[in-house]
């Protein structure tokens, strides 16, 4: 492998674990922050227990969520200078203030929520958690606004050998920016809602602290249906903004050779890339793909042979992850629904096969995010900034084979490490289950001397 | 004031403030095996730094933003040529990081121990590197049109190691400060009088790195074009003899700040005598990456001062609060019984 393909490679390694962390903590923090709430409005202990049992879970994630993240701004100047410098007039400006404005207000409240316990008021030390929600949150919002705009570049022009920025409103605005971050952000959600209702699962069907679980278990399934429905909603105008912005991904990620006009959508579709075809294509809704992508039945779409090879993104990954991620997308529409309804009354932990798919559906909506980024990068080659710099022109050219090699393994290794150690302290802790009463209320009681 | 100049102080303000801010971490993280007696003295000493390292360690992610923002080229060029320190760099402060924070999840002898040492290396090292790579951007890195001829191993040059040690010695005594502040009784006792030994030690590298910076860099040479400048210079040797003023008379508290203001003086007197370098190039000045030859447009610049004018000082506010809330000493008894928190 070229440094090019070892530098994408490590990027690939480095953010997709990266993003096993951070979307768990989008909704995570809120959840925690709602249940400490209801703690201070109602004195209710229980409320108490749960926002210090989920927060543990919480922190155990957020700690590998912080220091994988500095590698992500690393590596922008360490492996793909080319492209920093190419477009560091506007692509650094929304990362210095995701730092400033978010990263500050997410690492310092959370210092307090850990150590203040005993040291803030009952209300302040729940405004913290709330500020740390709201900080993750806005972090998301402008890192996906500089991904937003590496997919449809806005408000800049080539200048001086470089993209700069002249409209730093158009950055900010960036349709398929927002588009993103709502998407992305209610993934994280539902990732939170399973991871909640994953583990309550878990306890219910041993019986255990069934109160405290079925209230998580409830209140996680109410915030995963309204994300659930929600990220459909989003997921549609993101796909019709990718159709009108990066008609080769749409292609790609439908795989659909051919430009024509009213195109039928195929529920099941086999590609055959080296023939520039499909080889099956059944039960066909006619022109259904026209009306998703632009709102008219008659719409014409582009098809990749419309494209020279060189600009058409590696189709199999991009098309089969977006299957992937539609179908994982329905199943939490469905799944959240049952639990939603199943959770109401007080018979949950009687519904055991219910909870048995519950538990092993935890994985899935990572899986679901892991699948979504793979259509969002791998669906924008070979560009990098999409119709203005190719990927290969963006890496750095002062790094050698060797260099990449050895961090490369170097990442792998300690990433792994960290992986292990995560999994083992998340297991234990979930396993373990909240403190049983006394501990977690004598805190709260010290808490409001 | 040109916005370029308006960033380039900026960029050292970044510099200074994690230095002094992360700097007592680092000095509270190599010294907590070396200083503790027991398990109960390493807790006090990590639940010292515990609530704030994260958020001072994001004063070093901004100076990488701004720097991305602000200096698009010199970001670029300073990260790719600097490879590997970086990564060793980056890999320590994972180590470190995780090392803080996953301690405390179990008392297992072994799985302690680990994290320990992690807690040292992810102290150490990125103290002695950070301290390597301003070293070597003092000098100078040798680069011109073909890039970049320098290696991890030429890096380790006798001045750039000497930048480090005196980074490492100025971590160890603000840290030591910090710990006779933030402790109280034997350990508080033990840390004071560590500081004083050390600062000994700096005092001498201080010396040597001052009379070395004469003849392997340029950096005096604004201040004799413009000797009003030595203020700072002045500034930083005389905080540096008042630690050791307010130490010998039992206020820690003083001794604390003026380390703090060692730090930032230190670390201003070697980004002045860059001006208007970034990045000087040690072969020939025409390749030297400079905040004119190497920065965002005006207007980038425009929005990045308008954005950090608003934001800084609000982080600047709510951080001294943090600071205030953790304000007493950490005692046995906060780090005994159940944990507390979430950890």
């Amino acid at each position: 492998m070229d440094v090019l393909a070892l530098s994408r490679l490590q990027f690939a390694v480095t953010s997709m674990f990266h993003f096993i962390f951070v979307p768990l903590t989008l909704g995570l923090s809120i959840l925690v922050a709602y249940m400490e709430t209801r703690y201070v409005r109602t004195g209710d202990e229980t409320y108490l227990r749960m926002a210090k049992f989920w927060g543990k879970l919480f922190l155990i994630n957020f700690a590998l969520g912080i220091v994988t993240g500095i590698t992500m701004e690393f590596q922008f100047g360490m492996n793909w200078a080319e492209y920093s410098k190419y477009v560091g007039d506007i692509f650094g400006a929304p990362l210095a203030i995701e730092a400033t404005v978010a990263f500050f207000l997410e690492s310092t409240f959370i210092g307090l929520w850990i150590f203040g316990w005993n040291k803030l008021s009952k209300k302040t030390h729940a405004l913290s958690i709330w500020l740390v929600a709201v900080a993750t949150n806005l972090s998301a919002l402008w890192i996906l606004l500089a991904n937003g705009w590496m997919q449809h570049p806005v408000g800049y022009t080539l200048r001086n050998n470089r993209a700069e920025m002249i409209d730093f409103g158009a950055l900010v605005t960036n349709t398929y920016g927002w588009l993103k971050f709502f998407h992305t952000l209610l993934s994280g959600y539902v990732i939170a809602a399973f991871f909640v209702m994953g583990i309550s699962a878990f306890h219910l069907l041993k019986k255990n602290d069934l109160d405290f679980f079925r209230r998580s278990f409830r209140t996680a399934a109410t915030f995963g249906l309204v994300s659930s429905l929600l990220i459909f909603l989003v997921g549609d105008f993101h796909a019709s903004e990718v159709a009108k912005t990066q008609p080769t991904k749409f292609a790609a990620m439908e795989s659909v050779w051919e430009t024509k006009k009213g195109v039928d959508y195929n529920l099941i579709v086999i590609p055959d890339p080296a023939n520039e075809r499909n080889s099956v294509e059944a039960v066909t809704i006619p022109k259904l793909m026209s009306l998703l992508a632009f709102g008219d039945r008659q719409a014409e779409i582009k098809g990749l042979k419309e494209f020279p090879t060189n600009d058409r993104p590696p189709l199999l990954a991009t098309f089969l992850s977006f299957r992937a991620m539609l179908v994982a997308g329905m199943l939490f529409v469905l799944l959240t629904l049952i639990s939603f309804i199943v959770s109401r009354g007080d018979k949950l932990d009687s519904y055991t096969t219910f909870l048995k798919v519950m538990f092993y559906a935890l994985p899935l909506p990572y899986l679901a995010a892991q699948f979504g980024w793979i259509v969002a990068e791998v669906g924008r080659q070979p560009w990098i900034v999409y119709g203005v710099l190719k990927t290969s022109d963006a890496v750095s050219r002062a790094v050698s084979h060797t260099q990449v090699w050895a961090s490369l393994i170097g990442f792998t290794l300690l990433y792994g490490f960290l992986a292990v150690i995560d999994i083992y302290l998340l297991t234990r802790t979930a396993k373990k289950g909240p403190e049983t009463g006394l501990s977690a209320i004598s805190t709260a009681r010290t808490q409001e001397v | 004031m040109e916005f370029q100049i308006i960033w380039f102080v900026l960029w050292g303000v970044l510099w200074a403030v994690y230095f002094m801010l992360d700097g007592f971490d680092f000095g509270a993280g190599m010294l907590h095996n070396f200083l503790s007696a027991d398990e109960q003295e390493k807790r006090i000493i990590a639940r010292t730094i515990g609530p704030v390292w994260n958020g001072n360690e994001v004063w070093l992610i901004t100076a990488g933003g701004a720097t991305f923002a602000a200096f698009p080229t010199t970001y670029a060029l300073m990260f790719s040529y600097l490879y590997s320190a970086l990564l060793l760099v980056l890999f320590s402060l994972i180590v470190r990081g995780v090392s803080l924070e996953f301690r405390e999840n179990s008392d297992n002898p072994g799985w302690k121990k680990g994290w320990d040492v992690g807690i040292f290396l992810g102290s150490f090292l990125p103290s002695l590197l950070f301290g390597v790579a301003f070293g070597n951007i003092f000098q100078g890195l040798p680069m011109d049109a073909d890039g970049y001829h320098g290696s991890l191993l030429s890096l380790l040059n006798p001045y750039g190691l000497l930048t480090g040690a005196l980074f490492v010695l100025l971590f160890l005594v603000h840290g030591s400060l910090w710990l006779a502040v933030k402790t109280s009784n034997g350990l508080a006792e033990k840390a004071a009088a560590l500081a004083g030994k050390i600062w000994v030690a700096l005092l001498v590298a201080a010396v040597a790195f001052l009379a070395y910076t004469y003849f392997a860099t340029n950096l005096y040479a604004n201040y004799l074009n413009n000797p009003v400048l030595l203020i700072i210079p002045v500034v930083a040797v005389v905080s540096l003899l008042l630690i050791r003023v307010f130490a010998a008379r039992g206020a820690y508290l003083t001794a604390f700040f003026s380390s703090c203001i060692t730090v930032v003086t230190v670390t201003f007197t070697g980004v002045i005598g860059l001006f208007p370098n970034l990045i000087p190039s040690s072969l020939s000045p025409a390749h030297s990456l400079t905040i004119y030859n190497s920065s965002s447009s005006v207007y980038t610049l425009k929005i990045m001062t308008v954005v950090a004018l608003i934001f800084v000082p609000v982080v600047i506010a709510y951080q001294i609060w943090t600071y205030r809330v953790f304000r007493h000493r950490t005692t046995a008894h906060e780090v005994s019984g159940p944990h507390e928190g979430a950890y």
